[in-house]
């Protein structure tokens, strides 16, 4: 009982205090991608050329979040001239939205305000997770642990479709987990959210073109908020899902 | 014994001509003396040549060899004499329609169509439909036996899989486990992609295990690229295996002891968990070691800043783990939870062929970091850490023993002030013809091995990964017999193990 009260006091209290100060990241985090104005066509080409997900729009000198990686090869690539910002707060609201040049709508003003007073107090979410590598799973799950302590919002992992709001999907949706995807969503009572975490959910990520896979959850399921990342920082978890909900 | 197996090291160019292509019962027949003999099976796989379907396969002794031959379609299965062969041979049948006589399970590990255009699935699958379900699973018969299923969806946020319990009472008889949901196919993309992709399937085969898993794939490509990462590279990408090795087995104690009801534990370990994902950002911006190692060295090397920050960060972590994990072996009634629970014999682990601290946790001390060092493995001296009782109580405590010891060599590599040149990203490897390698690394669930083979025009022919779970599934399944089912959380925490990694 000492040890267990001697390590209470060594433990201390860890909770950040997001969203009330923002957390720090170490700086070599990469998070939301702006490209500089003056970037030449040349380099983009290049960067493009380098990119192993295809994510850049040379035309429209915009890259898709969706299908970004977060690699930083493109920053090596362009000397900087895209540079992955140390910004975690990136989730948006409509696919659409995650194809961008730097620039993200504020999500909290997204279109579906009617789930705010729906979930706003509490909101139970079952996790599906549909064939990633287990890295969104993780950096979901440590949600729980007292750092990020998501259970002080309201927020909570249930686990069964019957209890939950919504579904949180992780994963480019294997065509062996794709029945067992479109279950839980049904058994999910109505009104209900979908949620898609990570490059995988939101375009097939990594795994683009294996014929395995669903190459984005929208084809699907109407997703309703999107949250890019491989896999998403905790941080972006938590931001999207208190903007979106609160 | 006369041995017509070739010796190779670990990650090694071999040309393909030089690898010994022996006649079926050749092959067959040194195969099986080999493992009967305490060998064990690192890669067995099929792969197309030219039209003709061929066996490789690479085991290992203290040293590592590899052979291949034509393969008879049926052939006698080896798994009837010996057990370490019974997944790579399903595999194999999945993969290329090859039918292994007498298997005595022979059924699909992954529910996929098999690779070879026009050969009859061999498990009669109809792949149209979508859900590996096609399968009857194994029964025990009797009025007081029931049967439990979990999954593929869990309880919690965890993967996929399907578990079947035979049970009398809340006695466990037989544990079945089906996998394959998470099956995204990617062996088969890895030989067909852009060389520029390469990295990025490589790093998502077990986001997990993602620098050791990259380790495999880089330390190929470089073999047969003939490319050698400078030191300070080879001490950048050990730190990196070592903090991936020290934020999951610290995650998986944590784990236990909320399972056993101990939340002191648990939640000081989420959070401590936590922190060392961070270091991994903190040395390459992300928390699972993505976008640092790439063939030829890494990405990012350690500044003098970054250097101060770790070596701060370790100095205040280290005692907090250590009371930590004080605070959960000493409490008695954790010790009373883990001992006897899950006991998985010596002999039993030996006949599946377990590795990593599920097989140390058996007695068996294979480590890959010891028996077949890469990176800067050589220069550090790695302990044997078996454990006699091969419990959960002994699982743990291989963590408890690697915890202690990957600190210790992070805090003394991070002390070594050795630069490195970065290397960049989203090339093309200048592969050469009909060559092969294979490489081991000792991730923190065991021995991960990736093979690859190029064709006469140097591409890739065929890539094939083997994650320490492929191993150890049966493991588990063989720590439930003869347990109460309520112990099955605890059980598989302590293995642990990968279904992504399994599934790929």
């Amino acid at each position: 009982m000492l040890s267990v009260l001697k390590n209470r006091f060594e433990q201390g209290c860890r909770t950040n205090r997001y969203p009330k100060e923002k957390v720090k990241v170490f700086p070599r985090y990469r998070g939301r991608p702006v490209i500089q104005d003056n970037i030449s066509q040349a380099i983009l080409k290049a960067c493009a050329a380098s990119c192993p997900q295809d994510a850049i729009d040379v035309q429209n000198k915009k890259i898709d979040m969706g299908r970004c990686v977060f690699c930083g090869t493109c920053e090596n690539a362009s000397n900087g001239l895209i540079k992955f910002t140390n910004d975690y707060e990136i989730s948006t609201s409509e696919r659409a939205d995650l194809i961008t040049s730097g620039e993200l709508p504020a999500l909290a003003e997204h279109a579906k305000q009617h789930f705010k007073k729906l979930f706003g107090r509490s909101l139970q979410l079952r996790q599906v997770s549909a064939a990633g590598c287990n890295a969104c799973e993780a950096d979901l799950n440590v949600l729980a642990t007292p750092f990020f302590d998501l259970g002080r919002f309201g927020i909570n992992f249930v686990a069964s479709p019957r209890h939950a709001d919504g579904i949180v999907v992780t994963g480019p949706v294997s065509r062996n987990m794709k029945t067992a995807l479109l279950q839980t969503y049904e058994a999910t009572p109505a009104p209900k959210v979908v949620i898609a975490v990570g490059s995988c959910t939101i375009s097939g990520g990594p795994f683009t073109g294996s014929p395995e896979i669903t190459e984005g959850l929208d084809k699907i399921l109407p997703v309703d908020l999107f949250i890019p990342g491989c896999p998403p920082h905790p941080m972006t978890n938590l931001h999207a899902l208190l903007s979106f909900f609160k | 014994m006369s041995n017509a197996f070739l010796q190779i090291s670990n990650a090694e160019k071999v040309c393909r001509k030089e690898i010994p292509h022996l006649s079926f019962d050749e092959f067959r027949t040194q195969a099986l003396d080999m493992v009967t003999d305490g060998g064990k099976v690192v890669q067995y796989f099929a792969y197309p040549d030219k039209n003709r379907l061929k066996l490789l396969a690479v085991l290992r002794t203290d040293k590592l060899f590899v052979a291949g031959c034509d393969v008879p379609d049926p052939y006698p299965s080896f798994t009837r004499i010996c057990e370490p062969f019974h997944l790579f041979e399903r595999e194999m049948a999945e993969q290329y329609g090859i039918r292994p006589q007498g298997h005595p399970w022979l059924k699909m590990v992954r529910y996929h169509p098999n690779y070879s255009d026009g050969t009859a699935d061999v498990f009669g699958n109809d792949y149209t439909q979508d859900i590996p379900g096609n399968y009857t699973y194994y029964q025990v018969e009797g009025q007081e036996i029931h049967e439990v299923a979990v999954g593929p969806v869990h309880a919690g946020v965890i993967e996929p899989g399907h578990f079947r319990f035979n049970c009398i009472g809340e006695r466990v008889l037989h544990l079945e486990i089906q996998l394959g949901y998470q099956h995204r196919g990617i062996e088969k993309q890895l030989t067909e992609v852009p060389d520029k992709r390469l990295p990025i399937l490589g790093e998502n085969i077990a986001g997990d295990t993602t620098i050791g898993h990259s380790l495999c794939m880089a330390q190929n490509l470089e073999t047969l690229t003939a490319v050698q990462p400078d030191q300070g590279a080879q001490v950048i990408r050990t730190i990196a295996l070592e903090l991936e090795r020290l934020a999951n087995h610290i995650g998986d104690l944590g784990a236990l002891s909320g399972d056993v009801a101990f939340l002191p534990p648990a939640n000081y370990f989420g959070r401590i968990r936590g922190d060392f994902l961070n270091l991994s950002l903190l040395i390459c911006g992300n928390r699972f070691g993505k976008g640092l190692v790439r063939p030829g060295g890494v990405r990012f090397s350690l500044s003098n800043e970054i250097r101060r920050v770790l070596n701060d960060r370790l100095a205040e972590l280290r005692p907090e783990v250590t009371h930590v994990l004080e605070l959960l072996f000493n409490a008695v009634t954790v010790r009373a939870r883990f001992e006897g629970c899950g006991t998985v014999s010596h002999e039993d682990a030996e006949y599946l062929g377990l590795v990593g601290p599920a097989g140390r946790a058996s007695g068996m001390a294979y480590d890959v970091r010891r028996c077949f060092p890469t990176e800067h493995y050589p220069h550090i001296n790695i302990p044997k850490n078996k454990k006699a009782t091969g419990d959960v109580y002994a699982r743990a405590r291989v963590r408890y023993d690697e915890i202690h010891q990957s600190l210790q060599i992070i805090e003394s590599l991070a002390a070594i002030p050795i630069e490195t040149r970065c290397v960049s990203d989203g090339m093309a490897y200048d592969l050469p013809a009909s060559s092969f390698s294979v490489a081991l690394n000792e991730a923190w669930r065991g021995e991960v091995s990736h093979a690859v083979l190029t064709d006469e025009n140097g591409k890739i022919l065929r890539y094939k990964i083997k994650d320490p779970s492929f191993h150890n599934w049966n493991g588990l399944a063989m720590a439930l017999r003869d347990t109460g089912i309520s112990d099955f959380p605890l059980n598989n925490k302590s293995f642990n193990l990968s279904y992504c990694g399994f599934d790929l």
